[in-house]
């Protein structure tokens, strides 16, 4: 088993560390899975915790130099995962994030298996200087590996693109105070509304012409889907209760300035986020509670 | 038809309607006086009081007048009634409490009569939101009998010099005691805590002072935990009177700049430290 990789470009380095700090704002611990051609970073909770689930893949090429990676049986299952804590690598890099000249991440041997990173920093002697970070993890052996499968896209009600993070994130900053949960209702329409009902007051803020992402074939479950939409009506609204700090955090938690962000509703089940950007992939899932 | 104007989107007529340019001018005002969860509002056509009281000791006024509002109509001569003050400062800042330049939160407020709740429409940048809070009866509020015969001492300050004075108030001390006289040392703060006493004294002739109007000595102590609170107007304020009457009762008036060049007046009204008066 073996794992390498240096990070060189400033703005990989950064678009890195942002990543790492936008997971480690959602999960306390999280399984990293390395394959020769992607990281990813998945968080499977327990439904007692709260269910929450996380699937971020980024592409290795577009962020490393080098990488070198073999998996625990080359032919069969060429891949490595490690349980980890990402406060800890995001707090090994925040702080040379940006001056560090270049970043080596490895997985060693030490008392415990670690990730090392050797930051490279730059300096006026000539003298290399260099920051070593040991963040321990732990090897998950290969029969717990099924746990750790990407869900499946759910076959959603009604998919609608997010309005801007900042207006969304205030708003549901000020609900949380009100009250532990939050409906999200959505129509294929372009209107989302948040819904808040309390003893005391009922809030809704209503956003609307927000676009409706047309699923491709690719996705043939989400296409099916739409046609169903499309024939009970334009308007009608799909709606989850979910727990709002989950949701608060989600928003909050946002480093990544993302292109897009995409929101699925299953009525009354589950609520799906779909981040895109250039070179990675969030997926967020809130199961609906009542 | 005098009325039609008066007429709700379904139909029914509203007692009060009132519509706001700027929703965080109103937040802000209430703020000055959120020391208590709820709060009763009095409406007349001459605008909303925002009552809060405390311990049957000490009461908070925020005012907010017709002409602050774009738009305000009274279906009845007068009303009002309780809301929770922490959720309605919560809904009118849904959009954010620091205000992007050149965006305004507008807002449409109205309440159909007893019983019904208060509802907000707030709109910013396209986005809408609806809330209906539950109003409960309100609070039979207490009358200070404060009346301006009646006052003995009165100072007119700018409130910054107050501002430092109020923030580093030593809450170890159980009262604040303050002293208004004709004489030296027209007017003294004073704290007695465990560190020790500390007196904050202003001159007469001071820049900061724009009226005094002393008749005699008077020296009263009121509660430091019921007064504390009135540093968030003290805060927003860029002008505040401070008055005692014979009785020894104190009253605090704030005077609040709001974005368009108007004015909004906060009050405090505090009852003596009986203890202390023999």
């Amino acid at each position: 088993m073996k794992f390498r990789g240096k990070l060189v470009d400033i703005g990989c380095i950064q678009h890195f560390t942002r990543v790492i700090t936008t997971i480690s704002k959602l999960a306390k611990t999280c399984t990293l899975r390395i394959t020769s051609h992607k990281l990813y970073f998945i968080l499977t909770e327990q439904v007692a915790n709260g269910g929450v689930r996380i699937w971020c893949e980024l592409v290795q090429g577009n962020f490393f130099d080098e990488y070198d990676m073999e998996g625990v049986n080359k032919e069969e299952a060429n891949e490595i995962y490690l349980e980890l804590i990402p406060e800890n690598l995001a707090r090994s890099l925040r702080n040379v994030v940006q001056l560090a000249k270049s970043v080596k991440i490895k997985l060693t041997k030490k008392h415990t298996p670690c990730l090392t990173l050797e930051i490279e920093l730059p300096s006026l002697t000539g003298h290399s200087r260099i920051v070593l970070h040991d963040v321990p993890v732990s090897v998950i052996p290969r029969r717990l590996w099924g746990d750790f499968e990407e869900p499946e896209m759910p076959n959603f009600d009604v998919s609608i693109c997010l309005p801007q993070l900042k207006i969304l994130r205030n708003v549901v900053d000020r609900m949380k105070a009100m009250s532990n949960s939050v409906i999200i209702a959505a129509n294929q329409n372009g209107e989302l509304a948040l819904k808040v009902h309390t003893d005391m007051v009922n809030v809704t803020t209503h956003f609307k012409d927000l676009s409706n992402p047309s699923w491709s074939d690719e996705h043939g479950d989400g296409a099916s889907q739409k046609t169903t939409v499309m024939g009970s009506g334009k308007s009608k609204f799909a709606e989850a209760k979910v727990d709002i700090r989950r949701f608060a955090q989600f928003l909050a938690g946002q480093q990544v300035n993302p292109t897009k962000v995409i929101c699925n509703i299953v009525n009354e089940k589950v609520i799906h986020f779909f981040l895109l950007h250039d070179d990675l992939s969030l997926q967020y899932f809130i199961p609906a509670v009542y | 038809m005098v009325l039609s104007t008066q007429q709700s989107d379904d139909g029914r007529s509203h007692v009060l309607l009132g519509k706001l340019d700027n929703a965080r001018t109103m937040a802000n005002i209430l703020k000055a006086i959120h020391f208590k969860e709820s709060a009763s509002v009095y409406a007349s056509e001459n605008g909303l009081k925002f009552t809060v009281e405390d311990a049957k000791c000490v009461q908070a006024n925020a005012f907010l007048q017709g002409s602050l509002f774009s738009e305000f109509k009274m279906l009845e001569e007068t009303s009002s009634f309780k809301v929770n003050l922490t959720v309605l400062i919560d809904c009118l800042t849904i959009f954010g409490t620091s205000a992007t330049p050149g965006v305004m939160t507008t807002l449409k407020l109205s309440y159909d009569g007893y019983g019904s709740p208060l509802r907000l429409m707030l709109e910013e940048m396209g986005v809408t939101t609806d809330c209906s809070i539950k109003t409960q009866d309100a609070d039979e509020s207490l009358d200070f009998d404060f009346c301006s015969e009646n006052v003995v001492n009165k100072i007119i300050m700018k409130s910054e010099c107050l501002k430092e004075a109020f923030a580093e108030l030593d809450m170890s001390s159980d009262v604040l005691e303050i002293l208004m006289s004709p004489d030296k040392p027209y007017f003294r703060l004073s704290t007695f805590g465990n560190a020790g006493s500390t007196h904050a004294d202003y001159s007469k002739e001071s820049d900061m002072v724009e009226a005094f109007e002393c008749k005699r000595t008077t020296s009263n102590r009121y509660k430091i935990a019921l007064l504390k609170p009135s540093v968030r107007a003290l805060a927003q304020s860029s002008k505040v009177s401070v008055r005692t009457d014979d009785r020894g009762f104190l009253s605090l008036q704030y005077l609040i700049q709001v974005d368009d060049g108007q004015v909004c007046f906060v009050e405090y009204y505090c009852s003596p430290d009986e203890e202390c008066d023999n």
